[in-house]
C-alpha cells in the first residue's frame, strides 16, 4: 500500500517522514524537497513522475543511499539510514538496493556475466554459488545464451536486461530505475517493462522507479508526481490542476 | 572484497594508446637508471677486480697514487727479507715497478689518451695470480719487449700482438697478450722495469711502487708491522684491493653524481606522464567508477583498484626499460682514471640487483603517478558521475 | 584580441592537467639546460682556449718534465711573443675531496700569456715579492672561505712534505667561463725546497704567438730545434691540446646526446598524447564552435595556439630555472671548475620547446580541423 500523507504504519518497508532536500547552485538556496512523506509496502509498483528539475533524480539518490537528506528519516526495513556512516552506507547499499539506470552503466571490459557477478563479490559466497546466482538472473531477463559477450556487441535492449539482472542477482530488498526505457525504441522498452512487471507479480519484487513516460507510468500500480518539493497522487493532481495549480499535462491511469 | 583485477587488466589494454605513454616515459627513465649505475658499477668493479686480498702494495710514505710513489732498491731488498711474504721458484715474490704514462693514439677517436706503463720484474706474473698469458709468451728481461693487457689492442691504436711500436726514444716489440680477469691492469702495457728506466733516463734504483704476494691475507698485519717497525722504511703498506677501491670513488662519484641528477629530472617527468595517464583515465571512466561505487564498492576498494592499475603500468614500463638497456651489458668504453691520470678501458656492468632496483624505482615512480588520480576517483561524487555529468 | 581569453579559459578548465603537462615541458627543458652545462664543463677547456696560445710538452707523456734551458730558445723563434712555464704540484688540502689543480709558476710571464685572468697590480706585486706566496681563483677561495692574507697549508705527495702558502691575491677570469679554481706559486721557491727531483726542469710551456696564423710553422720550428735531444718537445695549439684531453674523458657527449634524445622522444609522447586527450574531450564544444561558424582554419589555429603557448611557458621556465641552479650550485666542483648554462643552450631551449609544442599539437589539431560537426554533435 502506498501512501504520500503520512499516515502509514512504521511496519511498511520503505518508511519515509518529513525529508528536505536543499543544495546551492550558483550561489541560490533551492529547495527541492520539502517535507516529503512516502510510505512503501513489499511488492508494491510505484512510477514517479515530474518536470525536469522537480527533484526525482534527488528523491531516487536519496532513498538509494547516494545522498543524504537535509533533514527527515528514511527508513528501509527496519534500517534507519539519514545517518548512517559512508562505509556503513556502502555496505547497505550493496544489500538492499538493486539500481537500473537510462544508461545501463555497464563495465565495458567485462562480459555479461562479469557484470552480472559484481556485486556478488561484495559477499561471501563461494565462486561456484556466485555462477549459479548469475546464470539464474541472466536466464529470468533471457540472456543466457549471451552471457561471454562485451556489452558492445548487444543491443540496447540486451543492454539493459543485463542491467535489470544485475540489479536482482543479489535479491535485493528494492529495484530503484531512473528512467530505464529512456534511451530505448518502443519495442524494447515493452519488453523492458514486461520483464519489470514479471518480477514484481512473481517475485513480489518492490520497485519505485523514475520516468518521464506515461506509458510505461501507467504500467505501475501507483504513479506519483513530485510537486513543489513533496509527493502528490496522480489523481489527486488532477484535482489540483482544476483548483486553478499549475502542472505539466500528465495523465496517469491511476492506482491498480 | 575487492575490485576484479581483470577489470584493470583491460582497462589498460583499452586505452592501450594513452598507457602507452606512462609506459614508455617510465621506461626510459628506469633505462637511464640502470644504465648510469651499471657505468658506475663497472668502472668499480674493474678497478676492484684489480686487486687480490693476499696481495700488498708498497709505496712511498704520504703517495697516494703510484705515479707519485718512489720506493729505493734498498727498501726493496729489505721487502724482500719480510714475513708473511710467499715464495716462488725463483725467490720472494716481489715485484718492484716503475710506472709511467705515455700517449698512444685512440682507435675511435685518434686522439691521444695517456696509457699506463708498468715496468715490471721477471716475478709479476706469479705476483698476481690472477693473470694470465693468452697469446703468444712473457717479456724477457733485458730487451725491449712488451706484453699488453687484452683491452689494449682493441683500444689505442699499433699495439696488437706482434707488433712494433716507437715511444720514449727506443722501438718495442709486443710479444704478448695477458688477461687480467677485467681489471685496470687490462688496460696496462707491461715493459721490464730496467729497460724502461733506461729509456726514460730515470734513475734505476727508484721504483714508483711495490706489489708484494702474501702467503694469506692474514698475513697482511705480520707484514705491515714488521716493515712499520723498521726505521729505514719510509712507505705506507695497503693491500692492493683497498687501494684500487679507493682510487674508483673520483670517478664513480661523478658518474653517480651527474647519473643522478639526470635520473631524477627524468623521473618528476616521468611521473608527470603516468600522473597525466592516470587523470584522463578517472576521468574517462568516471561513469564506470561512480557504477561500481553505487554497487556498494567502497572507497578503499577504488583506490586499490587504480594503485593496481598504475602500478601494473609502470611495472611493465621497468622491464622494458632494462631490457632496453640489456644488450649494453658488457659494452667496453672507456674514461679517464683520475688518480693515475691514464685512460682505462672498463665495461658496462648489469647485474639482477642492479635490475631489481630498476624494477623497484618503476613502481616507486607508479605509485606516486598513481595514488593522487586513485584518490580523486574514490572521491568523487556518485550520483552525478552515474548520469555522465 | 579576444581569441585569447578563450584559449587561456580552456587551458585553465582541467587545472591539473594544465600542471602536470606545464610540468612535463619544465622538466624536460630543465634537464636539457643541465645537459647543456655538464657539456660546457667537460668542454671549458676547449672552449676558454687561446687561440694565440701553444702548448709545449715532453713527447714522451704529459707527466714528464721539459728542461728550463729551453725557456731562452724558445723564446727566440720568430713569431713568439711571451712564454711561460707551470708545473703541476699535486698536493692535498685538508682532504683528497677538497681537490683543485695548483701549480708552480713563473710569476714574471704568468699574466702576460693569460692576461684573462685578472688580479689587481697591488696584489699581483706582493705575491712576487713573497716567495712562499700563492695566488688562487674566485671559484676555490669561495669554495672554502678563503681570504687574502690567510696561510694555506697543503700536504705535498708528489714533492713530500708540510707546504704552507701566504695568500697574496685572488685572481677573476675575464668572462663567465673561465677556469677560476686553479692555485699558483712561486717556481722558484718550489725548485729550491725539491732541487733534487726538480733538477732545473719545468712541466710545460705555454706561449703566445703574434700571429695565430704562424701557430703551425712556429709549433714545428719548437719540436725540430729538440728533435733527438734527451727531452723531445711535442707542440700543438691550446686548443688542441685540451680537445684531447676531454676526449680522454670517455665518450661523455655521446651519452649526453643519447640521454638527450631519449628525453625529448619521451616527452613529445607525453605531451602528444595529452594534447590529444584534451582534444578528445572537447569534441563538443569545438563542434559546436564550428556549427557557429568558426572556420576549419581557426580550429586548427586554436589548437595550436594552446599547445604552443603550454609549450612556452613550461619550457622556458624549466630552461631559466636550470639557468639559475646552475649559476648558483655546482654539484661537483673538485671535478668540474665551471658549471653554468651558456646563454647560447638558453636560446636553443626556448627554440626546442617551441619545435616541441608544434609538433605535439599538430595531430590533434588537424583532427579537431577535420571534425565533421555531424558526428561530433552525435558523439556527445
Amino acid at each position: 500500500m502506498v501512501r504520500v500523507d503520512g499516515s502509514g504504519s512504521a511496519s511498511s518497508l520503505i518508511h519515509v517522514r518529513g525529508l528536505d532536500k536543499k543544495y546551492y547552485r550558483g550561489g541560490e538556496e533551492i529547495h527541492v524537497l520539502q517535507g516529503l512523506n512516502l510510505d512503501v509496502d513489499q511488492g508494491d509498483f510505484v512510477a514517479f513522475m515530474g518536470p525536469s528539475g522537480s527533484g526525482k533524480t534527488t528523491l531516487l539518490n536519496l532513498l538509494g543511499g547516494l545522498d543524504v537528506p537535509s533533514a527527515g528519516s528514511i527508513t528501509v526495513a527496519g534500517d534507519e539510514i539519514t545517518h548512517m556512516s559512508r562505509g556503513n552506507l556502502t555496505e547497505w547499499r550493496a544489500r538492499h538496493v538493486g539500481f537500473v539506470f537510462q544508461m545501463y552503466n555497464l563495465i565495458p571490459v567485462l562480459t555479461a556475466f562479469q557484470n552480472v557477478e559484481l556485486p556478488l563479490l561484495l559477499t561471501k559466497l563461494s565462486k561456484t554459488e556466485r555462477r549459479k546466482h548469475v546464470e539464474t538472473a541472466l536466464g529470468v531477463v533471457g540472456l543466457s545464451d549471451r552471457m561471454n559477450h562485451f556489452p558492445r556487441q548487444l543491443s540496447g535492449g540486451q543492454e539493459q536486461r543485463v542491467t535489470i539482472a544485475r540489479a536482482i542477482v543479489s535479491d535485493p530488498t528494492f529495484l530503484l530505475c531512473d528512467e530505464p526505457t529512456g534511451d530505448l525504441d518502443r519495442k524494447s522498452a515493452d519488453e523492458i517493462m514486461a520483464l519489470i512487471l514479471t518480477l514484481v507479480k512473481q517475485d513480489k519484487k518492490t520497485v519505485l522507479m523514475v520516468t518521464h513516460d506515461p506509458q510505461v507510468a501507467d504500467r505501475a500500480d501507483v504513479t506519483l508526481h513530485l510537486n513543489k518539493g513533496a509527493l502528490v497522487e496522480a489523481s489527486k493532481l488532477e484535482g489540483a490542476r482544476l483548483e486553478g495549480t499549475r502542472s505539466e499535462g500528465v495523465t496517469s491511469g491511476g492506482a491498480r | 572484497m575487492a575490485i576484479p583485477v581483470v577489470y584493470n587488466l583491460r582497462s589498460v589494454r583499452q586505452r592501450w594508446n594513452s598507457s602507452i605513454v606512462a609506459v614508455l616515459g617510465i621506461a626510459g627513465t628506469v633505462g637511464v637508471f640502470v644504465a648510469m649505475l651499471s657505468l658506475a658499477h663497472g668502472f668499480k668493479a674493474t678497478l676492484v677486480a684489480s686487486g687480490t686480498t693476499d696481495n700488498a702494495l708498497v709505496l712511498r710514505a704520504g703517495a697516494n697514487a703510484e705515479m707519485n710513489g718512489a720506493v729505493t732498491l734498498d727498501e726493496v731488498r729489505i721487502l724482500q727479507d719480510a714475513p708473511g711474504i710467499a715464495r716462488g721458484a725463483n725467490g720472494p715474490l716481489v715485484s718492484a715497478e716503475a710506472v709511467m704514462i705515455a700517449p698512444f693514439p685512440l682507435i675511435s677517436t685518434g686522439t691521444d689518451a695517456n696509457v699506463q706503463i708498468r715496468g715490471v720484474s721477471p716475478t709479476a706474473l706469479e705476483v698476481r695470480k690472477t693473470l694470465k698469458i693468452v697469446e703468444g709468451r712473457f717479456l724477457q728481461p733485458g730487451l725491449t719487449e712488451l706484453v699488453v693487457g687484452r683491452n689494449v689492442a682493441g683500444t689505442y691504436a699499433g699495439l696488437k700482438m706482434g707488433s712494433e711500436v716507437r715511444f720514449g726514444g727506443a722501438t718495442w716489440h709486443v710479444v704478448g697478450v695477458f688477461d687480467a680477469g677485467g681489471s685496470a691492469f687490462d688496460s696496462e702495457v707491461w715493459a721490464d722495469a730496467h729497460v724502461l728506466n733506461q729509456v726514460y733516463k730515470r734513475p734505476d734504483n727508484i721504483f714508483q711502487s711495490v706489489t708484494v704476494h702474501l702467503t694469506s691475507p692474514d698475513a697482511m698485519q705480520q707484514f705491515k708491522d714488521k716493515v712499520s717497525a723498521d726505521p729505514r722504511m719510509n712507505v705506507d703498506i695497503d693491500r692492493e684491493v683497498n687501494y684500487y677501491s679507493k682510487q674508483s670513488q673520483t670517478m664513480t662519484s661523478i658518474i653517480t653524481t651527474l647519473g643522478g641528477i639526470v635520473a631524477i629530472i627524468m623521473a618528476i617527468g616521468a611521473v608527470f606522464g603516468a600522473l597525466n595517464t592516470m587523470y584522463s583515465a578517472v576521468s574517462e571512466r568516471s561513469r564506470e567508477i561512480a557504477t561500481l561505487r553505487a554497487l556498494g564498492f567502497g572507497a578503499g576498494s577504488v583506490v586499490f583498484s587504480f594503485t593496481v592499475e598504475a602500478l601494473l603500468i609502470s611495472f611493465v614500463g621497468g622491464v622494458v626499460g632494462c631490457l632496453v638497456v640489456l644488450p649494453l651489458n658488457g659494452f667496453t668504453t672507456g674514461a679517464m682514471n683520475w688518480q693515475t691520470f691514464s685512460h682505462l678501458a672498463f665495461a658496462f656492468k648489469i647485474t639482477p640487483p642492479l635490475l631489481l632496483q630498476g624494477i623497484i624505482f618503476a613502481l616507486v615512480m607508479g605509485l606516486i603517478g598513481g595514488l593522487p588520480p586513485a584518490i580523486r576517483a574514490a572521491r568523487r561524487p556518485v550520483a552525478p558521475a552515474l548520469r555522465g555529468l | 584580441m579576444k581569441y585569447s581569453t578563450l584559449i587561456l579559459a580552456n587551458l585553465f578548465r582541467k587545472k591539473i592537467r594544465l600542471i602536470l603537462t606545464l610540468g612535463s615541458f619544465f622538466v624536460a627543458l630543465f634537464l636539457f639546460g643541465m645537459l647543456a652545462a655538464i657539456r660546457g664543463a667537460f668542454n671549458q677547456g676547449v672552449d676558454v682556449a687561446g687561440a694565440d696560445r701553444l702548448v709545449v710538452i715532453n713527447r714522451v707523456s704529459l707527466i714528464s718534465p721539459v728542461p728550463l734551458s729551453y725557456m731562452d730558445k724558445i723564446r727566440q723563434i720568430k713569431g713568439v711573443k711571451y712564454i711561460t712555464h707551470m708545473s703541476w704540484f699535486g698536493g692535498v688540502y685538508q682532504d683528497p675531496k677538497n681537490f683543485f689543480p695548483k701549480f708552480a709558476v713563473d710569476v714574471e710571464n704568468q699574466r702576460l700569456v693569460y692576461p684573462e685572468l685578472l688580479v689587481s697590480d697591488a696584489e699581483w706585486n706582493n705575491f712576487v715579492k713573497d716567495r712562499e706566496g700563492a695566488v688562487v681563483g674566485a671559484s676555490v677561495a669561495k669554495r672554502f672561505g678563503w681570504k687574502v692574507g690567510d696561510r694555506i697549508p697543503i700536504k705535498g705527495d708528489i714533492f713530500s712534505g708540510n707546504w704552507e702558502f701566504n695568500l697574496d691575491g685572488i685572481y677573476h677570469g675575464k668572462d663567465a667561463q673561465q677556469d677560476e679554481s686553479q692555485m699558483w706559486f712561486q717556481w722558484n721557491y718550489l725548485e729550491e725546497r725539491a732541487k733534487d727531483q726538480i733538477k732545473g726542469r719545468v712541466g710545460w710551456y705555454t706561449l703566445r704567438v703574434n700571429n695565430p696564423d704562424d701557430s703551425g710553422r712556429i709549433a714545428k720550428e719548437i719540436d725540430e730545434k729538440f728533435a733527438n735531444s734527451s727531452y723531445e718537445t711535442k707542440t700543438e695549439t691550446e686548443k688542441s691540446f685540451a680537445t684531447g684531453f676531454v676526449k680522454q674523458l670517455g665518450n661523455i657527449q655521446f651519452l649526453i646526446i643519447t640521454i638527450g634524445s631519449v628525453v625529448f622522444f619521451t616527452l613529445l609522447l607525453i605531451t602528444g598524447n595529452t594534447m590529444a586527450i584534451a582534444v578528445r574531450e572537447r569534441t563538443g564544444e569545438l563542434a559546436v564552435l564550428k556549427a557557429v561558424g568558426f572556420s576549419d582554419r581557426f580550429i586548427l589555429l586554436f589548437v595550436m595556439a594552446e599547445s604552443l603557448v603550454i609549450a612556452l611557458i613550461g619550457g622556458g621556465l624549466g630552461i631559466i630555472a636550470s639557468k639559475i641552479l646552475a649559476a648558483v650550485h655546482n654539484p661537483i666542483p673538485n671535478v668540474l671548475p665551471y658549471f653554468s648554462v651558456p646563454n647560447q643552450a638558453l636560446v636553443m631551449g626556448f627554440v626546442l620547446a617551441l619545435a616541441v609544442g608544434l609538433i605535439s599539437g599538430i595531430i590533434p589539431a588537424i583532427g579537431a580541423m577535420r571534425l565533421r560537426v555531424v558526428d561530433a554533435l552525435r558523439r556527445v
